[in-house]
């Protein structure tokens, strides 16, 4: 009893139930107003008891309730073949395939340019304001062109909505890597100079394992925001599959309940990806004789 | 990648001067380093900094020079020069009959510095291996070569530990093994031992004193203590700052044979007194 109140469930599980709680409240209020109105113009008075009881099964609520989203969830998932068009696992697979492909060619992107930045004083002047300027542009707005841009070149499928995703997961890690490629002190650097230590040299032996922290903080950020890349690339694309089209078809066709499920889909995948590479950080470092 | 033993030039052709100025190289050693009217000032937004001004030095092979002085008497930089870290902007100096740089593309010295500076992701092992690799040593040498630096100092047994599970002593021992790895005959020491207790010092000073008589390595020595300075150095070279200058040049008189007791003899006392006499000649006692 003691170690389950010194541990981290209690508060979790306080916290998970006052927003569910929030939440029922909400779903009431929200969903009410449609439920008097339908009672009124059937000129019948309606209950209170009627009304809790309605305003949670409604079939295109303004709110769904929790259990509602839960058991929409645990039918497009479980009772639905993974290869199926109504899975929630099929179109989670899409956008994941369009997130990791992405994060990919972005972290290899971001490395590269850290490398360029911090060698070459050109570069250094040079890329840096474009890599910020290049994320005020609004990614929304961009999409769509990118998307018919590659197409009139022959790419289409996987790689334009990669690409989206690619947009966004450079920047933290040019950001990061410049930094950690920076980080070392100036006896480490003196250490490499007396030892009349290559530029390659130094950046292998010094430069790249000082960075590797740094690489994967901005690796954290960078999975989370391709998995955003990858929904938005999907939105206004009028894509078939992925997690972006389930919220573009939920929301035309008023399926809130089915808006929100994608919408908790895409959370778990996030919260996921990043729990693997804070998994991957923590083997590195201890292979790298991190203190523990 | 082709190996260079550090000493590609007859530093011996160059016949040390001697009876001239506070530096010549006394006991007709071949000299290893020597400096004519070296200066350095620093450019920095206070205006320029004379961190060196007009140093005249002499070292001779095998010897044990300290130089001594108070913080900012450029007794660092003197050292950063010799090691090509920093370019002095007057005079000439030449390490082992080249120029600095040439002396560092030859790799002719071992640098250790007053932190540790080892990386923390390599073992004590690969820290040591570090210099060896970069330098196109086969794995086997390797092996071999960072057994014998680790023995010489004393750290056997520890060559699979992290640097943080080393006391900070062990620590500046693996740094001093790193920089006997390879065959530099020039050891350029900056303050190794500051950071450390008095105990744990004297005994490091006794290691180091071990050290240097059984490689024959040349040690030029930065400290601000006296006590130290004395036990350990053939010759003493006193500085003083503003600008950066040698004020005296003390021969020691002491055997090459010191245990740690000859520290309460007279003649170090002597010595030390001499040196503390220097120290006040520069002004150094102002601050």
């Amino acid at each position: 009893m003691r170690a389950l109140a010194q541990g981290r469930t209690v508060p979790v599980m306080a916290v998970v139930a006052v927003i569910v709680l929030i939440w029922y409240a909400g779903t009431f209020f929200l969903n009410a107003p449609f439920e008097r109105d339908q009672a009124a113009r059937a000129g019948r008075e309606i209950a209170f008891g009627e009304l809790l009881e309605r305003t949670m099964a409604q079939e295109r609520p303004v709110l769904p309730a929790p259990h509602q989203v839960f058991v929409e969830l645990w039918d497009t998932t479980v009772n639905k073949a993974v290869t199926s068009r109504r899975s929630l696992v099929y179109h989670a697979w899409v956008t994941l395939s369009a997130t990791l492909l992405g994060f990919a060619i972005g972290t290899a992107l971001g490395i590269l340019l850290a490398i360029g930045i911090v060698h070459n004083r050109a570069m250094d002047k040079s890329v840096m304001p474009w890599v910020i300027a290049s994320q005020t542009v609004p990614i929304l707005a961009v999409a769509p062109m990118i998307i018919v841009v590659l197409n009139a070149i022959g790419l289409s499928g996987l790689l334009p909505k990669a690409l989206i995703s690619t947009y966004l997961s450079f920047f933290p890690v040019v950001v990061g890597m410049v930094k950690g490629l920076r980080s070392p002190e100036a006896i480490h650097l003196d250490l490499m100079r007396t030892y009349n230590a290559s530029r390659s040299q130094t950046l292998w032996k010094l430069r790249w394992p000082a960075a590797t922290p740094f690489l994967f903080t901005s690796m954290k950020v960078a999975v989370a925001i391709s998995l955003v890349g990858a929904i938005v690339g999907e939105l206004p694309t009028g894509a078939v599959a992925g997690l972006g089209a389930r919220l573009l078809t939920g929301s035309y066709y008023g399926q809130t309940i089915q808006i929100w499920s994608a919408l908790f889909m895409a959370a778990a995948l996030a919260a996921c990806l990043v729990m693997v590479v804070g998994l991957a950080q923590t083997m590195v470092m201890r292979r790298m004789g991190e203190r523990p | 990648m082709k190996r260079s033993t550090g000493a590609a030039q007859p530093a011996a052709a160059r016949p040390a001067k001697t009876g001239a100025g506070p530096g010549r190289a006394g006991d007709g050693a071949p000299t290893v380093i020597s400096a004519r009217g070296l200066s350095l000032t620093f450019e920095t937004d206070d205006g320029p900094v004379n961190a060196l001004s007009n140093v005249d030095l002499e070292v001779g092979r095998g010897q044990f020079v300290s130089f001594i002085g108070p913080s900012g008497c450029g007794k660092t930089t003197l050292l950063r020069v010799i090691a090509d870290l920093e370019q002095p902007t007057g005079g000439t100096i030449l390490v082992n009959g080249v120029a600095p740089e040439q002396a560092r593309l030859n790799r002719a010295y071992g640098y250790v510095f007053q932190a540790a500076a080892l990386y923390p992701w390599r073992t004590i092992e690969n820290n040591v291996a570090l210099p060896l690799e970069i330098m196109g040593y086969a794995a086997t040498e390797r092996k071999e070569r960072v057994q014998r630096s680790l023995d010489l100092v004393n750290l056997t047994g520890f060559e699979k530990k992290y640097p943080w599970q080393l006391s900070g002593g062990m620590q500046q021992r693996a740094s001093i093994a790193r920089a006997l790895a390879f065959d530099a005959d020039i050891l350029l020491m900056d303050e190794p031992f500051g950071a450390l207790d008095e105990i744990v010092r004297d005994h490091l000073n006794e290691q180091l004193l071990e050290l240097w008589a059984r490689t024959n390595k040349t040690i030029c020595f930065v400290t601000h203590s006296i006590p130290e300075a004395v036990y350990l150095s053939t010759r003493i070279v006193v500085m003083s700052p503003r600008p950066g200058r040698v004020t005296d040049v003390i021969e020691s008189t002491l055997p090459r044979e010191r245990p740690l007791e000859i520290r309460e003899s007279r003649q170090f006392l002597e010595i030390a007194h001499r040196v503390r006499e220097g120290l006040r000649a520069g002004h150094s006692y102002e601050e």
